[in-house]
């Protein structure tokens, strides 16, 4: 394998890994078989497994992953594609209706192994409704797991088990990270949902980011390290199973908190994180909590409105300094 | 059919409508709570459909599904205690009338947002077709769903890939409180759209098991040899109203009387004597349906109510309902 691997390799990549080991993985999706998928995140997978387990379908959301679910409820392990997340509403009685609930509402009976992965966020200016990051819409629904890799070693572990997972998984691959590289896994990585990674150690303040927040994070962090304010990065990886211990842990050394989220500030995955530490961490803080969000407006489509509604390095910066002086 | 298997389906059937008439009655004593949606006189629809399924073909109904459930192996003792809030209901008390599941007996359960299960049914028929088992899947459902979008998605899927499914209609006539007729485009509204997907659509008295039983077994033969899916249209009438606040009154008198004199039960019951069996076999199946029904009333009514504890369990495959690590 190549010394490096863009993030849109590892997931084709990751699926592949768990198709060879597992001959009820199977996949599905509008564009997915011989074209590769529009973002090219399933390129090889159809020359590899044949159309019986790399299914094109037609553009019917409400098919795709209600067959999914089917198939995952007899004995089938599905990864069902829907192409931007924004389409996700296109399906949404089985994200928010079916999928989640049958399991509790039959009492344990039925078992729904399934992922759904879908391209998540904005930064590439396609306008309103191919650019939202949507990960805070399944947040609401209970009896979803939900995964947003930031490398393409975190795709590839965590793909691994979300595919392996008994419970449904929905996925996002975020748009703005496909062409970014990293060092490939190892064969068998897996990286367990529910454990935040903290990727850059600091004493001053905690900044907890997901998927393509955690290189805004970073950037961020490098330029507050040369006013000398040491910020330590949580990248949460996951947002159910959410990882509150490591982030209280982190508030234990820093005492200062800032999230970073791309979705709309209105219900974000940050104001769930803020509102446990307030529950169980209120006396690790010396410092209000400060959350930088999307604004709650539509995603625009130029670039210089775009840039005024997603957080950016500079809003970091900016939200971290006033903490950091607090 | 021969007549032993008649006398066996008319049994099952009243044994359902004698269910159906008990979760009536436990309603008004107000020891089922929430709604529930009865299926009486749309029997022999799920009983001579499964009389024509294997045991391991899979089966998704909708929130009308009492008797989709019993046809498909659960017990009446199982479905009441659900509806009562019993710890020894189908789902432990957890799905109630709308989602009777026994997935024991690949019954995968009953949905209740109209047509969301047909996909699912797809789905299951394409993991039967990778697994080469030979099983069919099989959905119910309500005219209603004929017009969202889930039952096009879902005929069109399973026509592409010529999958083993059936999909069956109960034609009731009504959407909810509105007759189907004055919102759907066409006067068949599920055999009609069949064309439309290259695949078969027929129409059937919904009300004649043996009808029921012969047309599902020609399709299921049908799809088993990998020619595809079939839409099934079967004509039958609700003895109640959509569910248990719905007296009914939009239903012509002339027309409800019609229908309750083409009762399935009495179809079963007539050819079973036109074949000569003699009445008091008949008189005894009532009997026993009598008294499994009455037996299974009281057992749910002594049994306990589900610990509470249940409430934080099952979300998850481990079992619980933690979302934090």
């Amino acid at each position: 394998m190549a010394d490096v691997i863009s993030y849109r390799e590892a997931v084709a990549e990751g699926i592949a890994r768990e198709m060879r080991r597992d001959p009820s993985v199977v996949c599905l999706g509008e564009d997915i078989g011989a074209a590769g998928g529009v973002f090219k995140t399933t390129a090889g997978l159809h020359k590899e497994f044949g159309s019986e387990r790399v299914w094109d379908t037609p553009i019917s959301e409400q098919a795709i992953v209600g067959a999914a679910m089917g198939a995952a409820m007899t004995g089938m392990r599905p990864v069902a594609e829907i192409m931007f997340s924004d389409f996700l509403a296109c399906c949404w009685d089985y994200l928010a209706n079916e999928i989640p609930k049958v399991r509790y509402m039959t009492g344990g009976q039925v078992t729904v192994p399934l992922v759904v992965r879908t391209a998540n966020g904005g930064g590439l200016g396609f306008g309103a409704q191919h650019s939202q990051a949507t990960e805070n819409w399944a947040l609401t629904v209970p009896g979803l797991k939900i995964a947003a890799p930031a490398t393409p070693a975190d795709v590839i572990g965590m793909m691994a088990a979300a595919i392996r997972s008994d419970d449904p998984v929905v996925f996002f691959e975020h748009k703005g990270l496909l062409a970014t590289k990293g060092a490939p896994p190892p064969p068998d990585h897996v990286v367990e949902l529910g454990r935040a990674a903290v990727v850059r150690e600091g004493a001053d303040v905690t900044l907890v980011a997901l998927a393509s927040m955690v290189p805004v994070a970073l950037t961020a962090s490098e330029r507050l390290a040369e006013d000398g304010i040491g910020v330590e990065v949580v990248d949460l990886r996951s947002l159910v199973p959410l990882d509150t211990a490591t982030v209280l842990a982190s508030l234990g050394r820093t005492s200062r908190l800032v999230t970073v989220e791309e979705n709309p500030y209105q219900g974000g995955w940050g104001a769930t994180l803020v509102s446990v530490v307030a529950d169980e961490g209120f006396g690790l803080l010396d410092a209000p909590v400060r959350r930088v969000a999307g604004e709650c407006v539509p995603l625009p489509f130029a670039d210089v409105l775009e840039e005024q509604v997603i957080p950016t390095v500079d809003k970091v910066v900016a939200a971290v300094r006033n903490l950091a002086a607090y | 059919m021969d007549t032993g298997e008649l006398l066996a389906l008319y049994e099952q059937m009243v044994l359902i409508r004698r269910t159906e008439k008990a979760a009536h009655d436990l309603f008004l004593q107000g020891l089922v709570k929430g709604t529930t949606h009865l299926a009486a006189g749309h029997e022999a629809i799920a009983v001579g459909a499964s009389a024509a399924l294997r045991d391991d073909d899979y089966v998704f109904a909708t929130y009308r599904g009492h008797h989709h459930a019993m046809a498909r192996g659960a017990t009446p003792e199982e479905c009441l205690a659900e509806l009562m809030s019993r710890a020894t209901g189908l789902c432990g008390a957890k799905g109630g009338s709308m989602h009777l599941t026994k997935a024991a007996t690949n019954m995968l359960g009953s949905y209740a947002i109209v047509g969301a299960h047909l996909p699912m049914a797809v789905g299951a028929a394409w993991s039967a077709k990778l697994r080469g088992t030979g099983q069919l899947a099989v959905a119910f459902f309500g005219d209603g769903a004929t017009n969202i979008g889930a039952f096009h998605e879902a005929l069109n899927l399973a026509a592409v890939w010529k999958l083993p499914v059936l999909f069956v209609c109960e034609n009731n006539l009504y959407m909810e409180y509105t007759p189907i007729a004055d919102v759907t485009a066409v006067p068949r509204p599920a055999a009609d759209r069949a064309p439309a997907y290259g695949i078969p659509g027929e129409v059937v008295d919904g009300n004649d098991v043996v009808s029921v039983q012969e047309t599902v077994a020609r399709l299921a033969r049908r799809a088993r040899a990998g020619d595809g899916p079939a839409l099934l249209e079967a004509e039958t009438y609700r003895h109640f109203g959509h569910s248990r606040t719905d007296p009914a009154t939009y239903r012509p008198a002339e027309e409800v009387e019609r229908w309750l004199k083409h009762d399935p039960l009495d179809i079963a019951r007539g050819r079973l004597v036109e074949a000569g069996v003699p009445e008091e076999r008949v008189a005894e199946a009532d009997e026993r349906a009598r008294t499994v029904v009455q037996e299974a009333v009281e057992a749910a009514k002594n049994a306990p109510p589900p610990d509470p504890r249940e409430a934080f369990t099952d979300v998850w495959a481990d079992g619980g309902a933690a979302w934090r690590t």
